[in-house]
Formats: structure tokens, sequence, C-alpha cells
């Protein structure tokens, strides 16, 4: 069907000859674009009905006192459905620890819930198929568990700002949202979503339609294929900067795939690009002491690294 | 009345302080409006996403965007 419509506005409407660079950027361009803006609106509307059953105040209760282990799984998995903005990161995470989530469980959980966001999935699952989204989540889930479980067998709460532990918290209420509020917040959260991000998605469908378009078959295969071994953490380092364009840069990434990037590579890539962020990391500098601002950096970036290694090697 | 606005500086903290304002003056009631960015006190209050709204003490509402219309309804 799109396929049909995106032929038809490239090769009739404007008359571009299929098989040409022009004809083929277009066509890449009308078809990515329409289908990922489809795919976005249903998919961010369902993800926030879901996410209204779990505001963080709840997740807060869930997780307060739990042990290892089962306390990290759950995080991570939390970390999926419980709505994370990084300007909210701060509140969060005192709120977290000083109801008595342990430290590891809170990290598992901040390194999950911008890493497995809807909005990254939405875009794997379109761009490269459901394999791709299934690989990226469970070794989301496993880098967000692992790396919480090591920070929290180092014991490092007093590498937590001292002023943290003092602070008393209040308590909310959680207010229970009727139906119709749920559908409110629901079509609000997409709306206000879609606005902030189809400028850089559709920037990035536009530079991966070029480079579809005018880029020779695996002429990245030489710097990026499997047998470069530092092409993993070098695409771990120019994550780090490009976060807030997450949704800019998968279909940038669509395409760099199909000219030669290796699978490890890119997924090590993107989780750079959604987990380690700077503008989270001067966030959370205000509640974590250098040491521990640090150890959650590297261990996170590690775990990636290792992730991309792995899915170079096996697939 | 004292209506505070809980948020350091995001773009949803400042549209919601200006919702505030819109429904206060619509509403014709007596009301100061602080602007709250100093985490502890925010975190004081419980509150655990930004922006959120207290009336008189009272957390109504966070983690979202409330529109004038709903903020009236607090008053």
């Amino acid at each position: 069907m799109l396929k049909i419509f995106a032929d038809y506005v490239a090769y009739s409407l404007f008359g571009l000859r299929p098989g040409t660079h022009l004809g083929e950027a277009t066509n890449f361009f009308i078809y990515d674009t329409i289908k990922i803006f489809l795919l976005l609106t249903v998919i961010i509307f369902v993800v926030a009905i879901i996410r209204s059953q779990f505001p963080p105040e709840k997740t807060k209760q869930i997780l307060s006192h739990k042990r290892e282990y089962i306390g990290n799984v759950l995080a991570a998995l939390l970390g999926v459905v419980t709505p994370f903005c990084s300007c909210s990161a701060v509140p969060l995470f005192i709120g977290f620890v000083e109801s008595g989530v342990p430290l590891g469980v809170t990290f598992s959980f901040l390194i999950s819930s911008p890493m497995v966001n809807e909005v990254a999935l939405i875009l794997l699952y379109g761009l490269f198929g459901w394999k791709i989204a299934a690989i990226y989540i469970s070794s989301g889930l496993i880098v967000a568990i692992v790396a919480g479980f090591i920070i929290g067998r180092l014991k490092m709460e007093r590498y937590v700002q001292d002023y943290v532990w003092q602070m008393q918290v209040g308590n909310v209420e959680i207010t229970k949202l009727t139906h119709r509020e749920k559908i409110e917040y629901a079509r609000g959260y997409t709306a206000g979503l879609l606005k902030k991000i189809w400028p850089y998605v559709l920037v990035g469908i536009g530079i991966g339609a070029l480079i579809h378009g005018y880029a020779p078959e695996n002429f990245l295969a030489q710097y990026a294929g499997k047998n470069n071994p530092f092409a993993v953490p070098l695409a771990v380092l120019i994550g780090v900067p490009l976060y807030s364009n997450a949704a800019g840069i998968i279909p940038i990434v669509h395409v760099l795939m199909e000219k030669g990037m290796a699978v490890g590579t890119v997924l090590a890539f993107m989780m750079a690009v959604t987990a380690l962020s700077l503008p989270e990391a001067i966030i959370l500098n205000n509640v974590l002491k250098k040491t521990l601002l640090a150890v959650f950096f590297g261990t996170v970036a590690v775990a990636i690294v290792i992730v991309g290694y792995l899915f170079n090697a096996i697939l | 009345m004292k209506i505070e606005i809980l948020g350091a500086g995001c773009a949803k903290c400042r549209k919601l302080y200006e919702n505030t304002v819109e429904a206060v003056k619509q509403s014709g009631k007596e009301a100061v409006i602080v602007k709250v960015d100093d985490i502890k006190k925010i975190v004081e209050y419980g509150v655990m996403s930004t922006p959120a709204i207290v009336v008189n003490g009272e957390v109504k509402a966070s983690g979202k965007l409330v529109s004038s219309d709903e903020i009236r309804s607090m008053l």
C-alpha cells in the first residue's frame, strides 16, 4: 500500500525515474516518512495508555526495599513503562533512594528507562524489523540489570551527595485516573511528543534518504564492518553527545547498516545515544559525587561495548 | 491563596506557570504564584516528576502539564 503510494508520488507525480539517485532517494524519503509517522502516532498513544497506569510514585512503592537480583530485574522492566524525562531525574532519584529503593536497583531503573523507550522501539521495529527491535529490548534490559547490579555490589552509597540522605520526602496520594482521563493524558502525551521530535525524525529520514540514494553499497563495510575492532567503542563515543536526537539518529543508522555497518556496532551506537547522555550526566551531578557518576557511565559504556562485540560475533 | 509551580527550568514548567497565571486571571481570585526550582523543596512535597502544581501546600498534579481550565477547578 505505502510502497505503491511512494512509487506513485516519486515516479508519476514528480516524474522521477526509478533507479536514478534522485528517484530512489525521493521514493525512500516519502515511504519512510509516512510509515514512521503512522507508527509513531499509533504506538506512542498505546504506550501512553500503558504508562498512565504506572506513575513514578507507584513504581517507587513497588521497588521500595526490594532485594538485589529481583529488584534489579523489576526496576529494569518498570523502567520501560514508567514515564521518564531526564529533567525529572533528580527528584526521581532522591524519591527512590529516600524511600528505601537500593542504590543499584535505582540505577537499573535509571539506565533502562531512557534506553528502552517507545520512540527508539517504534523506529527500530519500523525500519529494522521485529528481530532487531527484540534484540535491542532484551540486551538493553540485560545491560540495565547487570550494570545496576554491579553498582549495587560496589556499595557506593557514600558517593551519593550527602544532602540526599538528609532530605525529608513527602508523600503524594497516587491519584487514580478515570478511563477518560487516561485517554486524555495519552492524547496530550502523543501530541506533545510528536511535536517535539518531528523535525529530528524528518531531518534524520532526509539524511538517510540521501545516503540511501547516493552512497555506494557497502561503502561502510571497510570502516564499520565486523572486522574493525575499534568500530564498537568508537560508535559508543560518538553516540554520547547525540542524546536529544535519538529520533533523528535511528533513520540514519538504518541506512548505515544497509551500507555495511555491522549489526552489533549499530546496536551499541543506538544504546549509547539513548542511555549515555551528557545532559543527564550534568543533571545527575547534583545528586552523585564524581566517582559514582564516573562509575555509572563507565559501567554502562563497558556493558554496551560488550553487547556490540557480542552481536558482531554471533550475527 | 498560594500557588507553587514546581520544576527546574523545563519547557513544560514554564508553560504550566503561564497556564496558572491565565487561570488565576480568569477566576478573578486573589493568588500569589511562586516558581519553585529548589530541588529540596520539590522533593519535600513528594513530587517525583515535574512540573507539578501545589495549591496551599497540597500537590494537585505532578508530571504533566495541566490546562488553565483544569487549574481553575483546583482554585
